[in-house]
């Protein structure tokens, strides 16, 4: 394990990204080290969301370097589809396919992806739906759960492709209250497990509990990169302390 | 009685209407099933990020919605023997030209289809690892085709209403049948009465099938 901590398993080198001519990336650099979790948070339309994205590469960006174990995710000879099979990722919109059972959304990956026989990939799916607490719901489809649900069947549609690591883009805003800790609590579990997370999260408590690092972004930029203490205890930039008194308020 | 409708002579040519509304819907279900595949594949090269096959397709789609049916037919049953040096014959120059002209109007539906599907189902698509063809596969085709089944089915009854124009060429579909079995038995007026109810019946039970599943899909969303 202590190896390693040399080599992170996730590196952004200077990376930055257009629309057009808005930039929504500006030189952005962090790393995450196998094992590490780590929250980014920062006010809506800062790149948060885009930022994760480029991660697995679902969002293309035009400068700096994104390396997730060693292979770089913008060189155009990277095979994606192969290195998003072990980069689990988790919507705000859970995104299962509505047109499959619980249990499909579970298996198709690992059928159609990883190569896995019907019958492995359904007692996979089985172990990890029973480990969200949803085993009693297999058969349903996913318009049939409720929001909370669907979300944790999504984390453990991603754990079934047995993920290197894992990225969290806005897991519980789209959810009632209520139905946030549900989610909170498997998310905490896998951070607990040593699982590498990379979580866009405003879940302030989630972070206090199991982030290693916090990461501020505003504007497109990382403004504020810091050890949960020191994030919590003194934030350097006046941003992230405005940003901060305004969330924690209440 | 001159001028009194006779509809006696209907049950003695009923086998004979039998063989053209055989071959109607003969041609309406090739013309579909052929036109969705054919239309599908268009619908994806619209879509794709290679200019010259996107504007390929897109010609085509084009070019077939400008021209009136009845002189695609017209044209095809002409040019085609032309090119392959032998007659082909009535029927199987209709199947080939409904289905080719089919699959531009089922092209604009499977690519609305297609653009309808959610931009986050297609992330999660390509987030688990799949390829872009595993992913029109699996996720988003599917998805597409359901989201357009009362669209698809619509076209089909304009299709099997369209059918009726291969006269133009002579192939025996129910009105030819219905127009030949008039003159035998010299009432041409009933005989058309007869296939005009055919097709209302039939275009009517779609119509409705097509209403009852706008109403399921309509409380699924």
């Amino acid at each position: 394990m202590n190896q390693m901590t040399n080599s992170p398993m996730i590196e952004l080198r200077n990376v930055s990204k257009w629309y057009g001519q808005f930039q929504v990336l500006t030189d952005c650099s962090t790393q995450v080290s196998k094992g590490e979790v780590i929250v980014v948070c920062g006010p809506s339309g800062s790149g948060k969301s885009t930022l994760i994205k480029c991660v697995n590469g679902l969002e293309a960006f035009q400068q700096g370097e994104v390396i997730v174990k060693g292979i770089s995710v913008g060189d155009p000879k990277t095979a994606l589809p192969k290195l998003r099979a072990h980069v689990g990722m988790v919507f705000q919109h859970f995104e299962l396919f509505p047109h499959m059972t619980i249990t499909d959304n579970l298996c198709i990956g690992q059928i159609k992806v990883l190569g896995r026989s019907k019958d492995e990939a359904q007692q996979k799916a089985a172990k990890l739906l029973d480990r969200v607490g949803l085993k009693a719901q297999a058969h349903k489809h996913p318009g049939q759960l409720s929001g909370g649900q669907q979300q944790r069947v999504a984390i453990a549609r991603a754990l079934c492709m047995d993920p290197i690591c894992m990225l969290f883009d806005e897991p519980t805003s789209a959810l009632d209250p209520e139905m946030i800790n549900e989610v909170l609590d498997v998310m905490v579990e896998l951070a607990k497990e040593g699982m590498t997370m990379m979580c866009v999260s405003h879940e302030m408590g989630f972070a206090r509990k199991v982030a290693h690092r916090v990461i501020f972004m505003d504007q497109g930029r990382i403004v504020e990169d810091a050890t949960k203490e020191d994030f919590f205890g003194t934030p350097r930039s006046e941003r992230a302390q405005l940003f901060l008194s305004k969330i924690l308020s209440h | 009685m001159h001028g009194d409708f006779d509809f006696s002579v209907l049950a003695d040519s009923l086998p004979f209407l039998w063989t053209g509304l055989q071959f109607t819907l003969k041609l309406t279900i090739v013309a579909m099933l052929g036109g969705i595949a054919l239309g599908t594949l268009l619908a994806l090269a619209r879509l794709s990020p290679f200019a010259m096959l996107a504007k390929a397709a897109s010609w085509y789609v084009n070019i077939m919605r400008s021209i009136p049916l009845v002189m695609v037919i017209l044209w095809f049953f002409l040019v085609i023997p032309l090119l392959t040096g032998q007659p082909m014959g009535a029927e199987n120059s209709a199947l080939v030209t409904f289905t080719l002209f089919e699959a531009a109007f089922y092209c604009e539906i499977m690519r609305a289809g297609i653009q309808s599907v959610a931009r986050g189902q297609v992330a999660a698509g390509y987030a688990l690892g799949f390829t872009y063809s595993q992913n029109m596969r699996l996720v988003i085709l599917p998805q597409a085709f359901r989201n357009m089944v009362p669209v698809l089915l619509t076209q089909t009854i304009v299709l099997f209403q369209d059918t009726s124009l291969v006269y133009a060429i002579g192939a025996k579909d129910l009105l030819k049948a219905a127009e030949v079995a008039g003159k035998n038995y010299n009432r041409p007026v009933e005989m058309v009465i007869f296939a005009a109810v055919i097709y209302f019946v039939v275009c009517y039970s779609l119509s409705f099938v097509v209403k009852r599943l706008q109403q399921r899909y309509a409380i699924k969303r």
